[in-house]
């Protein structure tokens, strides 16, 4: 452990702002909500990564999902920090590691005069096959998020969810099966998923998905053959698609965009799927309970795992969170940072 | 367990009829047997456990988890079962998922007071699902889209039957079927169910549209009312009575006011209603004793029972159904003669001289206890289902009013990316304010085409004021003509009037919203 007497606690040097988290002696911000002239990006996600910043220090993954969405943004300088890499950010030692939520997503670990404070961003524990494993860090303060800080999102295994799916699959071979996705990293995980489950046939995937998915292979992610599925007249159910399964972003199958899909099977892949009012709520007919965050066994076990005293929480459940945590003989502290969407919102 | 959990996961979800069916047969195709029986009768709601309810799961919960964790996880799941099956910490266990058959089993021998262990033992081994299958099961509540009438239809389909012989068969048959499996899975022949009191399938008539009884060669056929009430059967078999509803159901518990009368032998067709000081009373009446428990003796005396009969399918043991409807018709005043049934009497037939006098009989309909007209074919036997061509029902014109539309909801299945449910309301002054206000009086979601529900889908889309999950409201520029069968007090309503049948008959778009008609103009058309 780093803490000596002389070490400065985190509270001392860390300050919540109306941009989010910031750092003093490095004059920096990690995932900032509004521009701002110095930032560490934690992922790719939109309301983590945002544009507009004067420097910017990331992944190089993450760099590369910040050009596919904003461009290269010329203004702006930006420094790539692979895993285990560390830089110097005023008196501030930045090194990112693995948070195994997304391609390049990274916890950004801030040392400070023999101080350390981990600010995970989001994460999971499982493995995907599409980023890099969680790799636990040990420090004093652990800044977590709490998407799913109730004690009823449990995931269940991903593997018996895609099995779920190809039951369906073969059981409607005259329907179409289309998943909502996050464009970012779910999509990609679901598609490497069903890979790794043997479906061997094309997937078709909506417009908006095909940027990041090339993305995702350019970074040596195997997805296998993908179709676009925006192609045929408009309004009009197209009949290859039958048997298949299509991608596509929740909005789009709720809109007009759906109506090309042959009687579709509708399904949804996200943790809220655990709570079935909230599948009901969103018109799905197969909900896929596979995320990218960590559910609740995860997070109090993540807690143990960085063996850090005092738990940080920036947004999500943060009241169970909290509880869970103070009866475990953690100190929790709710930051109340604002900005933050749920996932697949 | 876990192909039954699986199922009514799937299930829960699913909002086409023919994927619910699709779903259930590939369930009947490969679950064993006495498993498939027991959801067969979990589904038709043939299946109850006494010992379990609702705050025994409660107590369950909280045997092992946190209660402030609890109550925050119940305001935010909504549902005591869910809740629990979602939050329940699992202990390491060498037991293995439970059978359907093993859960059933286990509990019907439990005593009262073990059931609660007996079903934490089983929280265990099973996944969330399966354990909110389990606690669903147990505590009687599934509710997963799935009428009784379906699952029949559904082992109709398994079996390449006509759902008619399932019916036929299902009131003398108990769970867990393995004579009825037996036989779809041609290993056996088909039960034999003689002697036992069972429901018979009505014969239905098909609507007849305006216009349409000029065609009909009307020397053939015999006119009655049609009552408003619920179509019902009464089979007395073997020493055994039942009150069967139109779908099968066995209403008779709550019916005793006519089964105790039962002194003969047979089964007839006829309409339950609430006859009281010799008058038909409204079917909101009716409504009041249907759909209980238990019935009361104060209820007893205010909706007093009372069948009117149509038909007779057996005379004691006698089956009439292939006899022309004129001979069974005498068939049924003799027999009514003979037995002389109490709160029962015989529905008249109608006379009238051609297509004119029946049109007219059939408008004065309203303000009477009759929906409106029936027309049967002297020579039609009984045919189970909806043949065609033999009778017609011939309603009373509908009621419409104009109503601007207020909210619309996103609707299922093939229209899921339709808003297609809409709630409409009517104007009223608000009793505080004085101030003009639309108040909802109903919700419907047809009555219009294809084409009608796009422009719909597109007005609602670029007139949306807020959005609530699925549900948008909107601004108040739409009038809708909105037609019903008829209109009646309702306090669960916050406009105090509930529609039957409601249905879009026109999208008025050259209505100013201000124009629509009110409330008042509802109330008037309470009978
Ligand atoms: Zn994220
Ligand atoms: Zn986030």
């Amino acid at each position: 452990m780093t803490a000596s007497i002389a070490a400065p606690h985190p509270q001392t040097w860390i300050e919540i702002r109306p941009q989010g988290l910031f750092c003093v002696p490095g004059g920096f911000y990690v995932d900032p909500v509004r521009p701002v002239d110095r930032a560490v990006i934690t992922h790719g996600h939109a309301d983590h990564a945002r544009a507009g910043h004067g420097a910017v220090a990331a992944t190089p993954e993450t760099l590369a999902i910040m050009t596919a969405r904003y461009g290269a943004e010329p203004e702006q300088s930006r420094q790539a920090v692979r895993y285990g890499e560390s830089l110097k950010i005023g008196d501030v030692t930045v090194s990112l590691h693995p948070a195994g939520h997304v391609l390049g997503s990274a916890q950004a670990c801030l040392e400070y005069k023999g101080a350390r404070i981990v600010v995970s961003g989001d994460y999971k524990r499982r493995a995907d096959p599409t980023c890099a494993a969680f790799e636990p860090v040990p420090c004093d303060v652990f800044v977590t998020e709490a998407t799913f800080g109730l004690p009823v999102f449990r995931h269940p295994d991903d593997r018996a969810e895609i099995a779920k799916l190809l039951d369906s699959v073969a059981l409607f071979p005259e329907r179409c099966h289309v998943i909502g996705a996050y464009a970012l990293g779910k999509a990609q995980r679901l598609i490497a998923l069903l890979r790794q489950a043997g479906w061997q046939r094309p997937i078709y995937i909506h417009g908006a998905l095909q940027a990041l998915c090339d993305l995702y292979r350019d970074h040596g992610v195997e997805l296998g053959e993908l179709l676009p599925a925006t192609a045929g007249q408009k309004g009009v159910a197209r009949d290859e698609f039958k048997g298949e399964i299509v991608l596509a972003l929740p909005s789009a199958i709720a809109d007009r965009w759906g109506r090309r899909l042959p009687d579709p099977v509708v399904c949804m892949a996200s943790g809220w799927m655990r709570v079935r009012q909230r599948a009901r709520q969103r018109g799905v007919e197969l909900p896929l309970i596979i995320s990218d965050h960590a559910d609740w066994d995860e997070l109090l076990d993540t807690f143990d795992d960085v063996g850090a005293p005092e738990i940080w929480i920036t947004h999500g459940s943060e009241e169970a969170l909290m509880h869970a945590a103070s009866a475990r003989g953690y100190k929790a502290r709710a930051l109340a940072l604002v900005g933050y969407e749920e996932e697949g919102q | 367990m876990k192909p039954f959990a699986e199922l009514l996961d799937r299930l829960i979800y699913t909002p086409s009829r023919n994927a619910k069916l699709a779903l259930l047969v590939a369930y009947f195709r490969s679950a064993p047997d006495p498993d498939r029986g027991w959801a067969l009768a979990a589904l038709t709601g043939g299946l109850g456990f006494k010992g379990v309810k609702a705050g025994a799961v409660r107590e369950l919960a909280m045997r092992r988890v946190d209660p402030v964790l609890f109550g925050w996880s119940y305001d935010y799941v909504g549902d005591l079962a869910e809740t629990t099956a979602l939050i329940w910490p699992q202990r390491p266990t060498n037991r293995d998922w439970p059978s359907l058959t093993e859960v059933v089993e286990r509990l019907h021998a439990a005593k009262r007071a073990e059931a609660a262990d007996v079903v934490e033992e089983w929280l265990d081994p099973l996944d969330a699902t399966g354990r909110w299958a389990l606690l669903k099961l147990i505590t009687g509540g599934l509710r997963v889209g799935v009428s009784a009438r379906l699952a029949k239809v559904a082992m109709a389909d398994y079996g390449g039957v006509d759902p008619a012989e399932i019916e036929e068969l299902w009131h003398g048959l108990e769970p867990p079927y393995e004579e009825l499996f037996a036989w779809l899975d041609g290993r056996a022949e088909r039960p034999d169910l003689e002697d036992r009191p069972i429901f018979r399938p009505p014969m239905l008539a098909h609507p007849l549209e305006e216009g349409e009884a000029q065609a009909l060669d009307l020397t053939q056929f015999r006119a009655e009312w049609k009552w408003d009430g619920i179509r019902v059967q009464i089979a007395a078999r073997g020493g055994e009575v039942r009150l069967y509803s139109r779908t099968g159901d066995d209403i008779g518990a709550t019916f005793p006011d006519i089964l105790d009368h039962v002194t003969f032998q047979g089964v007839l067709d006829g309409e339950l209603l609430v006859v009281a000081g010799g008058e038909v009373r409204p079917f909101n009446e009716l409504q009041q004793r249907l759909n209980r428990k238990t019935v009361s003796a104060p209820m007893l005396k205010k909706y007093p029972a009372f069948v009117r009969l149509y038909d007779i399918l057996f005379d004691g043991e006698e089956d009439l159904r292939e006899l022309p409807f004129d001979d069974r018709r005498q068939r049924l005043e003799s027999f009514f003669a003979r037995e002389a049934p109490q709160r029962m009497d015989v529905s008249d037939l109608v006379s009238f001289e051609g297509a004119d006098d029946l049109e007219t009989l059939r408008v004065s309909a309203r303000g009477t206890a009759t929906e409106g007209l029936m027309l049967k074919r002297g020579d039609a036997p009984y045919v189970a289902g909806r043949p065609k061509g033999l009778w017609y029902k011939w309603k009373r014109g509908p009621l419409t009013v104009d109503a601007v539309l207020m909210y619309a909801q996103r609707g299922h299945g093939k229209r899921s990316s339709y808003y297609s449910d809409y709630t409409f309301g009517t104007w009223r002054q608000n009793p505080d304010s004085g101030a003009g206000e639309l108040v909802p009086v109903g919700k419907a979601y047809f009555g219009f085409t294809d084409e009608e529900l796009k422009q719909l889908d597109k007005w609602v889309r670029d007139h949306t004021v807020k959005r609530f999950g699925p549900v948008r409201e909107v601004s108040h520029g739409l009038v809708l003509e909105v037609a019903f069968d008829s209109v009646h007090r309702s306090t669960r309503h916050k406009s105090g009037v509930a529609m039957r049948f409601p249905r879009i008959s026109r999208i008025r778009w050259d209505k100013p919203a201000g124009e629509a008609d009110r409330l008042d103009a509802l109330e008037r058309m309470i009978e």
